[in-house]
């Protein structure tokens, strides 16, 4: 059974239907790509896969459960996380803050204990500090755990945002344009990063984006978005070769 | 040794208004919203102190621990009935229901307790401290003020720089999607604020009643109007601000009445805000956000 299966999605506002009878099926460890142009409904897809949006048609299914309409809080309990096309770090937080608000529903300890510190206020903070600092081992910002998020390169800040996704123990993750303002060393080095936390976590990634070398590079299958429908669907290589996308998307 | 005297009350002073003005900035920096009401739970903890210890007879820790209790079910309760159902509505529609609020509050003591004012008896029984062979005189009263208030800023700080909890806060406070959708509970998180702050103000409603004991159903509304003056001098949304803001607002008043006018205090407290407000609008802790273009 896929892990993230959606039936006919359609989202409408007011008399613009910006997503139409979207279809998707992701198998668990895939890594799945998302593109289409400027417009197309890519993000809108993915505001109603995390509850920012509720859909008007259609449903959600993840790993058996249905999560159409659900809240933001009770899909990413259920293991949906995501990254932002413009980043919205907690930019006056510390980096490694950052990571420790991901881990938010990881860990539990009562607000009574955490006002009186009692012992078990310490431990639980430990073991989030120790959790926090393995996953920003994973993206090498280790040494930067104490600077406010805001002071962090414009890489290591998209960076960032993954390793806090990572942090709320998802089973799929969703990175909205990950590439985005990189130049071309960056995007090679975070493409090297997909790939490791695909196999380092398990994960089952959807990404978009524009950046085709970054798309072909990784992605073994796509959709293509287009007016808010699926244009094509399938292999990289084959949607990649299909005249409809040249002509919709790629161009000549 | 006059100006000793009048600095050290009004640094007590000032920590009342510190402790109310956490409760406005934080509610502000968290639900993004002025709670005009704030004032008034200081005066229902003070009636509620009246009523256990005074009517009742009971023991002032009873009395305290009660009207901390009663100040925070309350914070929780108009959160979870006069704003949360307007949690998408303008700003004004809220900021008028909290001063909706406030006038409710005000009533339903008037309703109960009567308009005459209340002695209230101290809460503190520590006695004065007589320093300089007795040209310093330190009320009790000032003395457990600015600890209590010391000891529950230092507590305040850890718990939201350094708990899960405070980090929630901090996270809702700068980008309320963003926490929700790292599964962060934010109607859970504004309530803990309002129940903190609600607490807060409990404990200051018992100190401002112990240093001035005059109880009336409009107790509150002053100290609350100077709180949130105090909140905006340091910065609105910033807790080190309210703390500072708090304690100068204090500290020059009380400079004021000994040295320039009594009658002019507040005047003189609320044209400093004006000059803060006209040169640093964003107040003194508070930051600029530039919009990007």
């Amino acid at each position: 059974m896929a892990l993230l299966s959606v039936k006919n999605l359609g989202i409408q506002f007011g008399g613009l239907r910006a997503v139409d009878e979207f279809n998707l099926e992701i198998e668990k460890g895939e890594l799945y790509g998302l593109i289409g142009p400027n417009g197309a409904g890519k993000t809108t897809v993915f505001n109603m896969l995390t509850g920012v949006y509720k859909p008007t048609a259609g449903e959600i299914v993840l790993d058996g459960k249905n999560i159409t309409g659900k809240k933001q809080i009770e899909i990413n309990k259920l293991g949906v996380a995501r990254t932002f096309q413009n980043i919205r770090l907690f930019s006056q937080m510390s980096v490694l803050d950052n990571v420790k608000a991901g881990l938010h529903n990881q860990y539990k300890y009562s607000t009574i204990s955490g006002i009186f510190r009692i012992p078990t206020y310490f431990k639980t903070e430990k073991k989030m500090n120790d959790r926090a600092l393995e996953l920003l081992r994973v993206f090498d910002l280790q040494d930067e755990a104490d600077f406010l998020a805001s002071n962090l390169p414009y890489g290591k800040q998209r960076k960032l945002e993954i390793a806090r996704a990572l942090a709320t123990n998802p089973k799929l993750l969703l990175l909205d344009e990950p590439a985005a303002g990189m130049n071309p060393n960056e995007t090679a080095e975070l493409m090297d990063t997909i790939k490791f936390v695909r196999k380092e976590f398990d994960m089952t990634i959807l990404l978009i984006e524009h950046d085709m070398r970054l798309v072909s590079g990784i992605c073994e299958k796509l959709t293509v978005l287009n007016f808010g429908k699926v244009l094509a669907q399938g292999k990289t290589s084959e949607v990649l070769s299909n005249p409809e996308v040249i002509t919709a998307y790629l161009g000549e | 040794m006059d100006f000793l005297s009048y600095l050290v009350s009004g640094i007590s002073l000032g920590s009342i208004y510190a402790l109310i003005a956490l409760g406005y900035t934080m509610v502000y920096g968290i639900a993004k919203m002025l709670n005009f009401a704030h004032g008034d739970i200081i005066m229902v903890g003070g009636y509620v102190i009246f009523t256990l210890c005074t009517t009742m007879g009971m023991p002032t820790p009873v009395g305290i621990i009660g009207s901390v209790l009663v100040c925070t079910i309350l914070g929780v309760v108009i959160e979870r009935v006069a704003y949360k159902p307007l949690r998408k509505a303008t700003s004004l529609a809220v900021l008028i229901t909290a001063i909706g609020v406030s006038y409710f509050l005000q009533n339903a003591a008037l309703l109960i307790f009567g308009s005459g004012t209340k002695s209230f008896t101290s809460v503190v029984s520590i006695p004065a401290l007589h320093l300089f062979d007795g040209a310093l005189v330190i009320s009790g009263e000032t003395i457990v003020t600015i600890i209590v208030s010391v000891i529950i800023m230092v507590v305040l700080s850890l718990f939201i720089n350094k708990t899960k909890p405070g980090r929630a806060m901090l996270a809702v406070s700068e980008d309320r999607g963003a926490a929700q959708l790292m599964g962060v509970n934010v109607n859970g998180t504004i309530t803990l604020t309002f129940a903190i702050g609600s607490a807060l103000a409990a404990i200051a409603g018992a100190l401002l009643c112990s240093a001035y004991p005059a109880l009336s159903p409009t107790t509150g509304a002053m100290p609350g109007i100077k709180a949130f003056t105090a909140a905006v001098f340091g910065g609105i949304g910033s807790i080190p601000g309210a703390m500072i803001g708090g304690i100068l607002l204090g500290v020059i008043e009380n400079l004021s009445k000994g040295y320039i006018s009594t009658q002019l205090s507040d005047t003189i407290v609320f044209c400093v805000l004006i000059i803060v407000l006209l040169v640093k609008p964003t107040g003194l802790f508070g930051k600029k956000i530039d919009e990007k273009v």
